[in-house]
């Protein structure tokens, strides 16, 4: 019972970094943006964080670096595929081979040491419930963070002329600029704040999460955050789900282990990965499922005629 | 202001040109990193322009990083230009080095040089079959093939994880996480007495040109291109969208396999956990620097493997980490994309007029 209450609690844990970047990438994709370099942002935020972190003693400033490492970055993407025109997934492509380097190349100084390990908050007389409290209630306080960003997020999308617009954007970019809203300047924005979350996401590995910094230590989340914008089909509420979920699978493997199940731990360590691609594989093969929500315009260059 | 404007027609001039502009780009960034870290800059730029052409031997080892590079970039283009985005050729290539492996340690004392010959086709063959997943999973049920190959380079790294430090495990190894050593007779023959460079540059060199022939004088690689530039147009004419996925990532799948056979059978000789050096996701650079033309793929391939073995000098001799070689080979993917736009559009200095509508 005891090690079950654990398990939900780093299935949340880990699922809230999934969900931090998820949320950012379903920004950037309702404005018509996909940014294939979310594993690289994260990488080179999780270093920036780390950093800062370890030099300053401050985990506020080690989550600011990170998201200005990531908006920085998604803002040179955006450059590139919004202004300059270039392939999405060529550029994003780049972003995430860059960031692997560039990550590895910075954070060389910092493989030897390890940040002291973060205390649990926990919220009072709630964390004292048997069960419920250590399952629920002791978590980092940007884990209830993200469970708010999603529904300020869905209520942005949903309810807010500024969510309006940007759909707008990622659905009819034409009609959009007829209207007379700056298309090109509103998709640079919600590229680089879906960077910022990117990055948020980046620095809660480094700091909280493990915390330590190791060369490609994202291991692929950022790819499966990807995926999980799509297995939601663009809402923010479905991320925060689908998120908990993958959290769920990817804490399974320590839980069998300490179970004693007798596999062997790579075979455990693949079902993330091929979860990711049998939820992929559902989902995808029911079309109208996937193209109910789907920008429109998602992946497609706008430039406006003179 | 600058502002773009679209070329009528594509700039030729600019598309020989931006690969350049791009590596001029790069180099200068390169420098103000070295200033950066305090290291002399025409020491680096001499570590990754000069020490890997300086002589018969560098050359060798020139061509022997630049074989699997090239090989698995070929693939990739194809893919490419038919818009299949099949990015995990790691995967694919790690699979290749398993096949390949696990046929060269059934060798023994009777067997005949014809081993070669099977290991590189258990590599082909293995490569393929990993691919063929993704193909799998895209056309009977749509699945992206991006994340689907992505996410089986974990799977494939994972199961080389488990083979090394399990049943394939050399039980006289001192509990080392590899394979017994290969025997002689697997081994890929060399070309030259003095240097590691093996037959597997002669097949890359075959593959170049047979890919060339496949992409330009085929009718299939024509359909198959139509088919990634212009999908609506490919329907009318009755080429099969199903038939292109499966030849892309089948033709890519079987390359970056034996690109991975090559490199097991050829300087590795074992297989451990560090077979995977990230050949499959630097040619993806590879393909797009080389314009996605086999042809140019040869250039890029060679001025990769210069800033690999710049990289490897760089870590020896002037104490920088190795990992700068994945920096200056992402920054040159970069600054190829944005100068790339050149291409189609053209920098106009258009000053502002007073009252003049945006």
């Amino acid at each position: 019972m005891e090690s079950i209450a654990l398990l939900i609690a780093a299935a949340m844990s880990a699922g809230t970094l999934l969900a931090l970047a998820a949320l950012g990438l379903l920004i950037n994709e309702r404005a018509g943006v996909v940014n294939l370099g979310a594993e690289g942002m994260m990488l080179v935020a999780a270093v920036a964080g780390y950093a800062t972190a370890f030099h300053t003693g401050s985990d506020t400033l080690a989550f600011a670096a990170g998201m200005a490492a990531g908006a920085l970055l998604a803002g040179l993407f955006g450059l590139l595929v919004i202004w300059l025109n270039t392939n999405q997934y060529a550029a994003g492509l780049a972003l995430s081979l860059f960031g692997a380097g560039f990550s590895a190349f910075v954070g060389l100084g910092y493989t030897q040491e390890k940040l002291s390990p973060r205390l649990s908050h926990q919220i009072p007389v709630l964390a004292d419930i048997p069960f419920i409290g250590p399952a629920f209630f002791k978590h980092h306080p940007l884990v209830y963070g993200t469970i708010a960003l999603t529904l300020g997020l869905a209520w942005f999308l949903y309810r807010s002329r500024s969510g309006l617009i940007l759909r707008a954007v990622g659905e009819s970019p034409e009609s959009a600029h007829a209207l007379g809203y700056p298309v090109r300047r509103l998709r640079l924005a919600a590229v680089m704040a879906g960077g910022a979350l990117c990055g948020l996401a980046g620095a809660y590995v480094s700091v909280i999460y493990t915390p330590l910094w190791v060369e490609g230590m994202i291991a692929g989340k950022g790819w499966i955050a990807l995926a999980l914008t799509t297995f939601a089909t663009w809402r923010p509420a479905r991320v925060l789900l689908g998120a908990y979920l993958f959290g769920f699978v990817t804490m399974l493997q320590f839980y069998l282990q300490g179970q004693g199940m007798q596999i062997a731990s790579q075979f455990l360590s693949m079902l993330p990965y091929l979860a990711t691609i049998t939820v992929l594989v559902l989902i995808s093969s029911n079309a109208n499922f996937i193209r109910a929500n789907m920008p429109a315009s998602l992946g497609k260059p706008f430039f406006p005629g003179s | 202001m600058l502002k773009l404007e679209a070329r009528p027609q594509p700039s030729r001039l600019m598309a020989l040109c931006s690969p350049l502009i791009a590596l001029a780009v790069t180099v200068l960034l390169g420098v103000g990193l070295f200033m950066l870290l305090g290291k002399e800059p025409v020491r680096g730029l001499q570590m990754f322009f000069w020490e890997p052409i300086r002589s018969a031997y560098a050359w060798s080892e020139l061509g022997l990083k630049a074989t699997p590079l090239i090989l698995i970039a070929l693939g990739l283009a194809l893919c490419f230009r038919s818009n299949v985005w099949n990015i995990g050729a790691e995967g694919q290539f790690i699979i290749g080095a398993l096949a390949g492996g696990w046929v060269a340690m059934q060798a023994d004392a009777s067997s005949s040089r014809m081993i070669v010959l099977a290991i590189l086709l258990a590599g082909v063959l293995g490569g393929m079959a990993w691919a063929a997943i993704t193909a799998a999973l895209r056309a009977r049920f749509n699945a992206n093939e991006i994340l689907v190959s992505l996410m089986l380079v974990y799977v494939a790294d994972l199961l080389l994880n488990y083979l090394v430090y399990g049943p394939w495990k050399d039980p006289q190894g001192f509990n080392f996480p590899q394979s017994i050593s290969f025997l002689a007779v697997t081994k890929i023959p060399r070309l030259f007495d003095g240097s590691r460079l093996h037959i597997g540059v002669l097949i890359a060199a075959a593959s170049v040109l047979g890919l060339w022939l496949f992409m330009f004088r085929s009718y299939a690689g024509f359909a198959l291109q139509v088919g990634g530039m212009a999908p609506a147009a490919a329907r009318y004419a009755g080429f099969s969208s199903q038939r292109a996925l499966w030849t892309a990532l089948l033709i890519s799948g079987g390359l970056a396999g034996l690109a991975g056979a090559l490199e097991v059978a050829g300087p590795l000789g074992q297989l451990t956990p560090y077979v995977p050096a990230g050949f499959g996701f630097a040619a993806i650079i590879v393909a797009f620097v080389g314009r996605l033309h086999p042809v140019g793929i040869v250039f890029s391939g060679i001025l990769m493997s210069m800033f690999y073995i710049g990289g490897e000098l760089a870590q020896s001799r002037l104490g920088l980490p190795k990992s700068i070689t994945g920096v200056f080979q992402g920054l040159l993917l970069f600054t190829l994309l944005a100068s790339d736009t050149l291409i189609h559009y053209r920098l106009r200095w258009v000053r502002p007029a007073a009252g003049q509508q945006a």
